[in-house]
């Protein structure tokens, strides 16, 4: 039992554990602190200096995020020189943006918006001169905007402390204070490997996704004749893109979201979980193979791209261990400019293929030279969550009222192995059941394997056994997380078999293309992430069908188009190879 | 029982005594030049270089080459002094080769000073001896009026003016070393002896035997040595110096500073040898707290206190540090400090760390300061190879080790958590507090940070008793301040007095008044973090608390004297331009309030100021003072809010009638040509930028002054004082 | 083994090839002396300081160098060096011009001086004369005020220093330069 401690905060007296934070026992109090720099998640700052509080017996305000609280403490969070002192520095930080809220991709989902709203900013005394940089607009996935940053350093902690990647710092010191890679050079000639974390926790549009909705757009305005537009969904998109229309979070909205999509005028809407189902049976392939001494061990996932340029910087000596897979997502494109064109009798040059994705590193993934048919991208447009939630909007379409729509065949069948690839442990889990099934010859009697079900920033290992066969496996989300796995891999500290990771903490569900969690919540917030988790993992165990192999229609793609897993149509149109990259990463 | 460390110590003294009695009696003749930063801009090694040329040419081999540190003395550089047996030493000032020669043949050859040349001869010639009274304001000794009632005798016996000078000295330290009553110290020179004077019949013992019969009277012949005898038997007869109490600063310029020798010779490390025998750190921060010892960087925190609080961690892994950032735009102690005494800092160190309990200590040096560093190394490999540094140090057992870290061009290292940020390796942004450093801080670990005065006083605290430092003081405060004096005073330079003394005198007695006889407006302390000190307040005594209360602080030292001439607005501007130009931009009313208020201050300077902008600046430096990150960014608009209190109308004046009461502010002022007083001498003509003069020779000239961009050249080269600023 | 046949190895010891040769010996020394020693990052501003000493600044394949030698991300490497004004990323003349504009300087007309530097040279703060020979730039204090007005050509400090004396300064320096520029 640890010690207890009061402490008075507005005049009101409550008992705290030792170690509480003014800023958690004023929440206890049910006194919402305003803040900026800070993020539960991430380490302490104090530099925003917004949560400031009055303190008896200081004759400064001390940062209440940063201040553990002791007995006998006296608070004001709300005296009048606080309320002027706040009102003032959020101000400051006005002074020094551009004042272009109307027409920004934040307007309303801004925190320095909101809390200058929420604070009473309504006139301006200390204008001057502003700061000015180039907006850094050639990232395949992440656009930067310095001007619009207010050095909260969320952004630089996220990707140091959770990513492992550090590609992010302060340069320069006070006024002209600049964040961004080392040389400020270009995200994509850095270290950076477009996770879009930044994108995720930045309070303002500082660091955005770059845009594809435009091109959607345009390839939409054509006549059916000229262009066949595919949309094709991720299984993360359907566990969140409800919140983007007020619904609560953990609301599944798969049967709207492809109303929606039609409505919008695609001519086709497939679902990327029937490629998830393919990879499974191509990875499980591959694993037994290498299992029997056709490869290293442990095989790597391959799904997340962020992941894929992580090895490709960080661990290149790792590259034979990565699954030479492709992503869902890619396998998926491929197959409608082949396996469906043929069906269809369309010229693959008129199908345009729009993939609606969690994360922001698959439009880096898409412009990847390897992945191409006959010289043309597989993946013409990559649209986030965010984005085609905006989209939607802008079309006027009532989303919440939507009947549920179905997927079209024959890239639409999913089980429920597939749904789950969104949350942490999910590709191990669809894994694992199929792995089963080679080994044993039966489906596993539990499909539900709780054990390597993660949580947002934490490792899980176990270890199955399966026709007496011991499979060592551990999943990892955050990269982080990943460097700790890995180290331990190349030290021989144990023998794996097979290791998911995924760059993104929580998994997809919570990538950089999801909605911008709700004012007052956090990315990396637990709840937030087993909401979202939650609504796969029920969308799974509400499915009939709910492992990989028994996909019919996968089964019927072998039997028509590929053969068997890892044969050679299946090499040629399903798998990849990497190439180490520089700048190399550092470890 | 053995005694290990008080044996080391003991050897080492014997070879030292044994080395310098050598030297000594080899060269009976010693010629002093100053060896540090200021020393060598003005040109000393070239001085040296040329003495060197003549020793070896006059084929002498009983003159002595010996190097110092600096006295702070700046203005007055490169400064050589010469001592010749049984004659006071005697200093010159703006030595330059040329006069080596004369100052060589002249004086040490030939046996006669060259007097027109001596340091501040307005003082008059020199006599052949000299008598300084200790009247330091702590200790009256035995009674008021001693020194006059001795004039008055050498005056009644016929002594001449010209044999024996009196001179007052502020303080020689060594009050309360006195046993047996009150007394009066007196020390006689040439001979370099120290009398205990309690009342006329000692004076008329030292007047009869000592300066007419030429026999030192024994039987009155101090015991004990005050800490600032050895750097007032040197320059004690010189205002500057005699009015100062050197105990930070007693060896600066009386040793070299390269050697441990000397240093050991001025019982350097006799206070490790005594901490290291005691073995008992509670004394030594007993010692401590016993002097009211107060950091000395300008936070004025109780060090016994902060050294306690590092010793009560659970963590036995600790750090010491010194804090040599010195980024105080006027501020020089602690540069003169490394370069003059590294080896007194040194030891403050070992013995701080020994009492914390660290096996680890750092130099944290600004990078602009490469002599300080070298001096630093180089009496650390020096330490090292003694035995006094390092592992079993003096035979004791114990092991402590320093190193150097350096600065690199960062004012904002100067606050503690952002030094512990810039030696771990990062940029330099100051951390929240609490936890503090003695809590949490290099890496983690409990660390202790002091000024690099503070540690210059410890060695002393301890050989002299923390009574007696605490008697030097006042009430709250013990010892004695370091000032770097500048700005527009007589004699620039580094000033350490007893905290207490009224800043009057420190700018007046010691440094001479404000130059060319112009009004004292104000007197800024504590660098960017201070305020100012009006006129009409300067009888104040210079104390941590009192300087608070006026609305300044007390800072590491920096001490600025402003005239009439100086604009407060403008003064005010440039103190924020640095607190701006060094804001690490962590924070947001730092960074963002500090611009603001350099933009209001340059509109208000370039006479585009409002009335509302007063109350803007009052706002925003409230803001920054209630909710900055870090000590930089809640001081950086202390010389706004102090120049506001105390010079309001100057503001009034720029805001409203558009006028610099100082004529400093270039938007607001211009150049006009008195026609009564031109010649025509057109020098002003032709020395304007943009030719903007008309007139022809011998005829009034006329500045065009919409042409005028106001760089006040003509102003400088006008001869008849015919150009007006306006 | 499954992957296919497109992959390299490992590219450290090549990359590792071309950092090394991108900084001086002693720097090198330094790095390794002290590498897998704890707290050896911490070293990271020491190093800065060598590279610059010989190199005369710190250009982008530097500072990529060392970060990579010592393990350091990038950016925290290019974030230190441009923190501390000390560090200079852009080559410099021979000489460096540090005009202090500290407040005894200011106070004792430094501004003035260093307007004449400006138009002597050319060039503003910051910026390096054409012929490479100086570079100018302003500090905040050198420690030197009673000698105030002051100016620092590399190590050497100058001062009191009128505006009519800085003609003969530079002549000074350029004669130094042609010297040691006919010695190569």
């Amino acid at each position: 039992m640890s010690e207890m401690i009061n402490l008075t905060i507005d005049g009101e007296t409550i008992l705290v554990p030792a170690g509480t934070t003014v800023m958690d026992a004023a929440e206890r109090l049910g006194i919402h602190i305003p803040r900026l720099c800070y993020h539960p998640n991430l380490s302490l700052e104090g530099s925003c200096r917004v949560c400031v509080v009055q303190v008896e017996g200081f004759d400064h305000c001390l940062a209440s995020c940063a201040t553990t609280a002791w007995e006998g403490m006296e608070v004001q969070t709300n005296s009048p020189v606080i309320r002027q002192a706040r009102r003032d520095i959020v101000e400051l930080l006005l002074d020094n943006h551009p004042r272009d809220c109307q027409t920004c991709d934040r307007d309303g989902v801004c925190e320095l918006q909101n809390l200058a709203y929420r604070l009473g900013v309504r006139e301006r005394h200390f204008e001057g001169r502003r700061k000015q940089f180039p907006v850094d607009d050639s990232g395949a996935s992440v656009v930067r905007n310095a001007e619009k940053c207010i050095l909260c350093g969320r952004c630089i902690r996220v990707c140091d402390e959770i990513q492992g990647v550090a590609n992010l710092s302060q340069h320069g010191r006070g006024f002209t204070t600049v964040v961004g890679p080392a040389n400020l050079a270009p995200m994509d000639e850095s270290a950076c490997i477009q996770c879009g974390q930044c994108v995720s926790v930045c309070p303002t549009a500082a660091f955005l996704e770059q845009d594809h909705t435009e091109r959607v757009w345009e390839a939409l305005g054509h006549p059916r004749t000229e262009k066949h537009v595919v949309a094709t969904t991720a299984p993360a998109i359907r566990a969140a893109l409800g919140e983007a229309f007020g619904l609560p979070v953990g609301t599944p909205v798969t049967g709207k979201m492809v109303t929606a999509l039609r409505r919008m005028g695609f001519d086709a809407v497939f679902d990327v979980n029937f490629s998830a189902d393919l990879t499974v049976m191509e990875e499980a392939h591959e694993l037994l193979k290498r299992m029997e001494g056709g490869g290293p061990l442990p095989l790597l996932t391959s799904c997340s791209p962020g992941w894929v340029s992580f090895l490709e910087k960080f661990y290149p000596e790792m590259i034979p261990h990565m699954s030479s897979c492709k992503s869902p997502m890619q396998m998926q494109s491929t197959l409608i400019k082949s396996y469906y064109a043929q069906q269809k009798g369309l010229d693959p040059k008129d199908i345009y293929v729009v993939s609606v994705m969690p994360c922001v590193a698959k439009k880096f993934e898409a412009a990847r030279p390897e992945h191409t048919l006959d010289g043309r991208p597989t993946t013409d447009a990559v649209v986030t969550t965010r984005e085609l939630a905006q989209m939607i909007k802008s079309y006027g379409i009532d989303f919440t009222r939507l009947p549920d729509g179905e997927f079209d065949h024959p890239l639409g069948t999913s089980s429920g192995a597939a749904d789950i690839f969104g949350a942490t442990g999910g590709v191990m889990e669809a894994a694992l059941r199929t792995a089963a099934y080679k080994l044993t010859g039966r489906n596993l009697g539990n499909l539900e394997l709780t054990e390597v079900r993660g949580a947002a920033g934490e490792i899980r290992e176990t270890s199955v056994t399966l026709a007496g066969r011991t499979l060592n496996v551990a999943v990892a989300n955050g990269l982080q997380n990943a460097k700790v796995l890995l180290d331990a891999v190349k030290r021989g500290e144990k023998q794996y078999h097979l290791i998911e990771i995924m760059a993104c903490p929580g998994g997809c569900i919570c990538g950089g293309g999801q909605p911008y969690p709700p004012i007052g919540s956090y990315t990396m917030n637990r709840d937030l992430a087993k909401g979202r988790a939650r609504a796969l993992y029920g969308i799974d165990s509400g499915k009939t069908l709910r492992c990989s192999h028994d996909n019919p229609d996968v089964q019927k793609l072998y039997e028509a188009f590929l053969g068997e897993p890892l044969s050679p149509t299946a090499h040629a149109l399903l798998h990849t190879h990497y190439t180490a990259r520089t700048p190399r990463g550092i470890r | 029982m053995p005694q290990p460390v008080h044996d080391f110590y003991q050897a080492m003294a014997d070879r030292v005594g044994r080395t310098l009695a050598a030297r000594d009696a080899e060269h009976q003749i010693v010629v002093q030049v100053g060896s540090a930063t200021c020393e060598h801009a003005a040109g000393s090694q070239a001085v040296a270089d040329e003495l060197v040329r003549h020793i070896r040419a006059s084929g002498r081999k009983d003159i002595l080459l010996h190097r110092t540190g600096c006295t702070g003395r700046c203005s007055r550089e490169p400064i050589l002094g010469v001592r010749l047996p049984g004659r006071l030493p005697v200093k010159y000032e703006r030595v330059n080769r040329d006069l080596v020669h004369r100052i060589f043949t002249e004086h040490i050859q030939g046996g006669i000073p060259v007097a027109q040349h001596v340091l501040d001869h307005e003082a008059g010639p020199l006599p052949e001896r000299e008598l300084l009274f200790c009247e330091g304001s702590r200790c009256h000794g035995s009674g008021p009026g001693l020194r006059e009632r001795f004039a008055a005798m050498l005056a009644a016996r016929g002594v001449s003016r010209g044999s024996v000078r009196i001179g007052a000295a502020s303080c020689f330290g060594a009050c309360g070393l006195a046993s047996g009553g009150p007394a009066t110290y007196v020390l006689a020179r040439p001979e370099k002896v120290l009398y205990r004077v309690t009342g006329e019949e000692d004076l008329t013992a030292i007047l009869d035997g000592h300066l007419i019969g030429g026999q030192v009277v024994e039987r009155l012949r101090a015991q004990e040595e005050p800490i600032a005898l050895a750097f007032m038997e040197r320059y004690g007869d010189v205002a500057f110096f005699n009015r100062q109490s050197r105990v930070a600063l007693r060896n600066a310029g009386v040793v070299d500073p390269e050697s441990l020798d000397e240093y050991v010779d001025m019982d350097g490390f006799k206070a490790l040898a005594d901490v290291l025998e005691r073995r008992d750190p509670d004394w030594v921060i007993g010692e401590l707290a016993k002097a009211r010892l107060r950091g000395r960087g300008g936070g004025g925190y109780s060090t016994a206190a902060k050294w306690t609080l590092a010793r009560r961690q659970a963590d036995a892994t600790r750090f010491i540090i010194c804090n040599g950032d010195e980024g105080d735009p006027g501020a020089f102690m602690d540069r003169s400090m490394l370069e003059s005494d590294p080896f007194n800092i040194v030891e403050g160190m070992i013995i701080g760390g020994f009492a914390i309990g660290a096996q680890k200590g750092f130099f944290y040096i600004r990078a602009e300061y490469p002599l300080a560093i070298r001096r630093i190394q180089q009496a650390l490999d020096t330490c090292r190879a003694h035995g006094l540094l390092g592992r079993n140090i003096m035979d004791s057992g114990w092991d402590f080790d320093l190193e150097i870290r350096l600065g690199a061009g960062a004012f904002v290292c100067g606050e503690e958590t952002a030094l512990i940020r810039s030696i771990e390796g990062e940029r330099g942004q100051p951390r929240v507090r609490p936890p503090y450093p003695t809590d949490r801080g290099l890496w983690g670990h409990p660390t202790v940070i002091n000024n690099v005065e503070t540690f210059a006083n410890i060695s002393a605290i301890l050989r002299y008793s923390g009574d007696w430092y605490a008697r030097l003081g006042t009430e709250k405060s013990g010892g004695t301040k370091v000032f770097a004096l500048a700005g527009k005073v007589r004699h620039t330079g580094l000033v350490e007095v007893p905290l207490g003394t009224p800043l009057a005198r420190v700018v007046n007695d010691i440094g001479g008044g404000v130059t060319g006889g112009r009004q004292l407006k104000a007197i800024q302390t504590g660098g960017p973090a201070g305020g100012f000190i009006p006129a009409s307040m300067q009888n104040m005594e210079v104390d941590f608390e009192p300087l608070q209360k006026a609305g300044s602080i007390m800072g590491s030292g920096g001490m600025i004297v402003l005239s009439e001439d100086d604009c407060m607005v403008d003064i005010a501007k440039f103190y924020i331009a640095f607190s701006q130009d060094e804001s690490c931009g962590k924070c947001t009313p730092c960074r963002e309030g500090t611009t603001r208020l350099l933009e209001i201050l340059e509109r208000i300077t370039q006479g585009k100021g409002e009335l509302s902008d007063l109350d803007k600046l009052e706002r925003l430096a409230r803001l920054c003072q209630r909710t900055s990150l870090c000590g930089l960014g809640r001081a950086a608009p202390n010389p706004v809010l102090s120049s506001l209190k105390h010079f309001r109308g100057e503001f009034l004046a720029h805001i409203v009638d558009r006028h610099c009461p100082a004529k400093k502010c270039v938007a607001l002022i211009h150049y006009e040509i008195n026609p009564e007083k031109c010649v025509g001498c057109t020098i002003c003509a032709r020395n304007c930028p943009v030719a903007c003069i008309a007139g022809a020779r011998k005829e009034a000239h006329v500045i065009d002054q919409a042409a005028c961009v106001k760089c006040g050249n003509c102003f400088d080269v006008c001869k008849f004082a015919a150009v007006d600023r306006v | 083994m499954t992957a296919c046949p497109h992959c390299p190895t490992d590219n450290w010891p090549e990359l590792e090839r071309g950092y090394r040769a991108m900084l001086p010996e002693d720097v090198l020394a330094f790095i390794d002396a002290h590498r897998g020693e704890p707290h050896s990052e911490s070293l990271l501003i020491a190093t800065l300081h060598m590279v610059q000493d010989h190199l005369g600044h710190l250009g982008p394949g530097h500072l990529e160098a060392v970060a990579q030698l010592m393990q350091i991300p990038l950016a925290k490497v290019t974030g230190v060096a441009t923190f501390y004004h000390y560090f200079r990323l852009q080559p410099r003349g021979r000489y460096l011009i540090n005009v202090c504009l500290g407040t005894a300087c200011y106070v004792k007309g430094a501004e003035k001086v260093a307007q004449k530097l400006m138009d002597e040279l050319g060039i503003h703060f910051g910026e390096t004369s054409k012929d490479g020979i100086f570079s100018l730039e302003s500090t905040r204090c050198v420690g030197t005020c009673g000698l105030a007005p002051v100016v620092m050509i590399g190590e050497e400090v100058h001062g009191p220093l009128t505006p009519g004396q800085v003609p003969a300064l530079l002549e000074s320096y350029l004669a130094r330069a042609a010297e040691e520029m006919a010695k190569v």
